[in-house]
């Protein structure tokens, strides 16, 4: 019964839907107040009608109903609680429920906080948002059902694919799907812009916010889906250019760069038409990356055709939504007022060549990721696109962005000092150089990349830091008063040089796998061997029995010297339900470093066959990561940019008056 | 969302029983070798895996190539041969890089090409909206002088 009322919730949500995109457009065009704020509480309702269906169908989960086919196929009773709620986004239909979900949070988001906002624009925004929910509630009640039922229903699931079953999927799919669904509101905002033919810094007010919100998350999301490959898969590993990765790369480089020129056009009413332009490329690669991992076109090309149904919808939802923002784009965007001017050497500059170089690194991932599928398509042959060729070239253009970036973030607006800049940033080239060459010296021939990457890393790190200093304290100035200037400066720029820091931060941990050890053996019982400065020693092997899996777990110690730093207890997991095995890496953080291993099967003797790492600095990678979406949120909590200030102020003011 | 190709991974890790990358039985004796095996393995695609090298894949096939490789070092054949026979028999789909030739001549182009537009649009753009700033004429020059003349003194 939950489960019918979950799925007829979804249509009627595809009703509200269609309600918000038609009403308030109209309401636009006639200027009418009251069809225009329909478009709110059609957003409202639409939230709340998708979010009674997803309940449904966690309930559905939470309870092992089997005579749901979604449930049947991806979960099972023993199954611990945590990974039956996290299975129902570990599925494609379960999936593309919460990429809804998602999205009407986002509409209802303007509905309830947009009171600010021009009436017209805020009902062309909410009446886009309504259309992108129209287009795939369709594709998940036509294509897509998480409530069919299946009869006679099983007795028990098949289970959750226990590469799934880890904390890490409970939190990647919903952060990732948060940040590349919120670029929809951006998307939603610029499409309104155009139809309106309007912009101004108020525009770029109202959407920072949301912008940002998207961005953090998207980066939290990206670093945390690195982090669990990198425990999950056995060898460390934690970003393999793969199409999928590549999927969330594109619309994170691009929102990058969207968050840095909107901030452009809030502060100095510039780069108006390229904010519009990224808003909407941010967003198609979104629906890009969504096509690339719903429709299977990636697993391979014929399993695409043989099952061609929900690729095609995609396909035509991708084409409409990025087909019909650029034809906008260009008709109306000649109507759209440039202001704001700047000389080349500026902050503005700065930001322009930021951009340049970000959209270049996310146009070369496109090309890596469909250029092999183009082409076999075209002409039958078969190529890879790896790795070795996404390092030499998105690599190097965002190694690139990132030197360039402590020297546009200390220029002025508008017309700045570059000599100037470059003096103020010498203790930071001289500290990136001096690491440069010891890290040089220390590898001793081995590859220099590593070396530069550390030495760009403490030059972007420090050089956050010289802002800070130079903004709070100049000489002759009380250490006390220094502190409490730091303390006053915008949470905006806070933000801005945390998330410059964290850029630094992963720069450096990537850096650090160049400095890393590596050893492949057999372990023996009491023997140690070494990797790295730390000595490891296999204690015992035993078996233990967990919820619905048994693991064979080797307990080992780690020395440094004659000292125990750690233990740890690699294990290989064998699920029943799927006749399946996992490989638990055993992990010890020592300082930024961390000791991983990860075992075979012992041999009957009991000896482990392993794989031995130290990576030094390792978590820097994704520390970097929630440095960046820290950053992003301090931003976000900045006075200027809380929903509603002006109107709160406003009301405020009236009161006052009144008294 | 990786869970696509986790999902084929655990496929073939599966049919592997004991699912391993590089396994401590496979090593060369010779560690300079050993380094040059490893180096050639992470160029090389695991023709079953999505975009992973053999290096890092326990798949079975990933497993006899890698086997193959070291006989192959091991009889003394350079890097180049052992991956032009790779290639030959194999294609080019087992090179992570893909080569440069008429096909990927775009592909490699795509980033400097992709610049060049970004920087012509920028100058174009620049050229459009008049200069940024007109120089004070000599009149508007004495004006400022006369107006803040005792600051600057």
């Amino acid at each position: 019964m939950i489960v019918e009322i979950g799925h007829f919730a979804l249509v009627l949500a595809l009703c509200a839907a269609l309600a918000q995109t038609i009403v308030p457009a109209w309401g636009a065009r006639l200027a009418d107040p009251v069809l225009m704020a329909l478009g709110q509480s059609a957003a409202l309702t639409q939230l709340a009608l998708v979010a009674i269906a997803f309940a449904a169908l966690v309930n559905a989960h939470l309870t092992s109903d089997f005579s749901v086919l979604n449930v049947a196929e991806n979960s099972h009773s023993a199954v611990p609680t945590i990974y039956k709620i996290s299975g129902v986004w570990g599925n494609h239909e379960g999936s593309m429920l919460l990429w809804v979900l998602t999205l009407a949070i986002f509409g209802a988001l303007v509905a309830l906080f947009g009171r600010s906002l021009p009436r017209a624009l805020r009902a062309n925004a909410l009446a886009v948002q309504g259309l992108i929910g129209v287009a795939f509630l369709l594709f998940i009640l036509l294509t897509s059902n998480p409530f069919e039922r299946l009869a006679p229903a099983p007795f028990e699931g098949r289970d959750l694919n226990p590469i799934l079953q880890d904390p890490g999927l409970a939190v990647h799919p919903p952060m990732l799907y948060l940040g590349y669904v919120g670029f929809s509101i951006v998307y939603s905002f610029a499409a309104a812009a155009l139809i309106e033919g309007r912009i101004d810094a108020a525009w770029a007010r109202f959407v920072r916010p949301f912008a940002l919100i998207a961005w953090s998350l998207l980066t939290l999301g990206i670093a945390a889906g690195s982090f669990w490959a990198y425990y999950t898969l056995g060898w460390g590993g934690f970003w393999f250019w793969d199409p999928v990765e590549n999927a969330s790369l594109m619309p994170w480089l691009a929102g990058t760069a969207f968050v840095h020129s909107v901030a452009v056009m809030e502060k100095r009413d510039a780069l108006k038409v390229w904010t519009i332009f990224l808003a909407i490329l941010a967003f198609s690669f979104s629906l890009l990356g969504t096509f690339l991992v719903r429709s299977g076109v990636l697993t391979s090309v014929h399993a695409f055709a043989n099952d061609p149904r929900r690729g095609v919808f995609i396909l035509a939802i991708l084409a409409f939504f990025i087909f019909g923002s650029f034809a906008l784009f260009a008709w109306r965007a000649p109507v759209l007022k440039q202001g704001g001017l700047f000389a080349p050497v500026s902050r503005e500059g700065a930001l322009v060549l930021n951009n340049l170089l970000l959209t270049t690194a996310c146009a070369t991932v496109f090309f890596g990721t469909l250029y092999p599928l183009a082409l076999e398509q075209l002409t039958g042959e078969k190529i890879t696109v790896g790795a070795p060729f996404f390092n030499m070239t998105c690599g190097l253009l965002l190694l690139g962005a990132s030197s360039v970036m402590p020297i546009g973030f200390s220029l002025a607006w508008k017309r700045g000092d570059l000599l100037g800049v470059i003096q103020r940033l010498t203790v930071a080239i001289a500290a990136g150089a001096v690491t440069a060459v010891t890290g040089a010296a220390w590898l001793r021939g081995g590859s220099i990349v590593a070396a530069i990457m550390a030495g760009l890393a403490i030059f972007v790190i420090v050089g956050s830091l010289i802002e800070v200093v130079t903004r709070a304290w100049r000489p002759g100035l009380a250490p006390g008063l220094a502190l409490r200037r730091a303390f006053g400066l915008p949470l905006s720029f806070w933000g801005a040089a945390l998330a410059h820091m964290g850029v630094g931060m992963t720069v450096l941990g990537l850096a650090g796998v160049g400095f890393g050890a590596e050893t492949i053996t057999t372990l023996h019982r009491g023997a140690p061997v070494e990797v790295g400065p730390y000595s490891i020693t296999l204690d015992s092997v035993g078996d233990r029995v967990g919820p619905n899996y048994r693991e064979t777990v080797a307990a080992m110690t780690v020395h440094s010297g004659a000292t125990v730093v750690a233990t740890i207890e690699p294990a290989r997991r064998q699920f029943a339900a799927r006749q399946m095995a996992t490989t638990e890496a055993g992990l010890a953080t020592i300082h930024f470093g961390q000791i991983y291993v990860s075992i075979a099967d012992p041999t009957p003797d009991g000896d482990v066959p392993a794989r031995l790492y130290w990576k030094p600095l390792v978590t820097l990678i994704w520390l970097g990561g929630a440095a960046m979406a820290l950053g992003g949120a301090l931003s976000l909590a900045d006075r200027r940019l809380r929903f509603g200030v002006a109107a709160r102020a406003r009301a405020g003011a009236v009161a006052a008056a009144a008294e | 969302m990786r869970w696509l190709r986790l999902v084929l991974l655990v496929v073939f890790a599966a049919l592997a029983a004991p699912s391993f990358a590089v396994q401590p039985d496979e090593l060369m004796k010779d560690p300079a070798l050993e380094a040059r095996a490893r180096a050639l393995s992470a160029e090389l695609r695991c023709m079953v895996c999505q975009n992973q090298s053999i290096d890092d894949s326990d798949a079975p096939l990933a497993r006899d190539i890698r086997i193959l490789i070291r006989q192959r070092i091991a009889e003394g054949e350079s890097n180049d041969a052992v991956r032009s026979y790779l290639v030959s028999r194999y294609g080019d789909f087992i090179l992570l890089k893909p080569p440069l030739k008429l096909e990927t001549l775009l592909l490699w182009l795509s980033a400097p090409l992709t610049l060049c537009a970004g920087v012509a649009a920028v100058l174009l753009a620049r050229r459009r909206t008049p200069a940024a700033t007109q120089d004070l004429s000599a009149e508007e020059e004495a004006q400022l002088a006369a107006l803040t003349g005792e600051e600057r003194r």
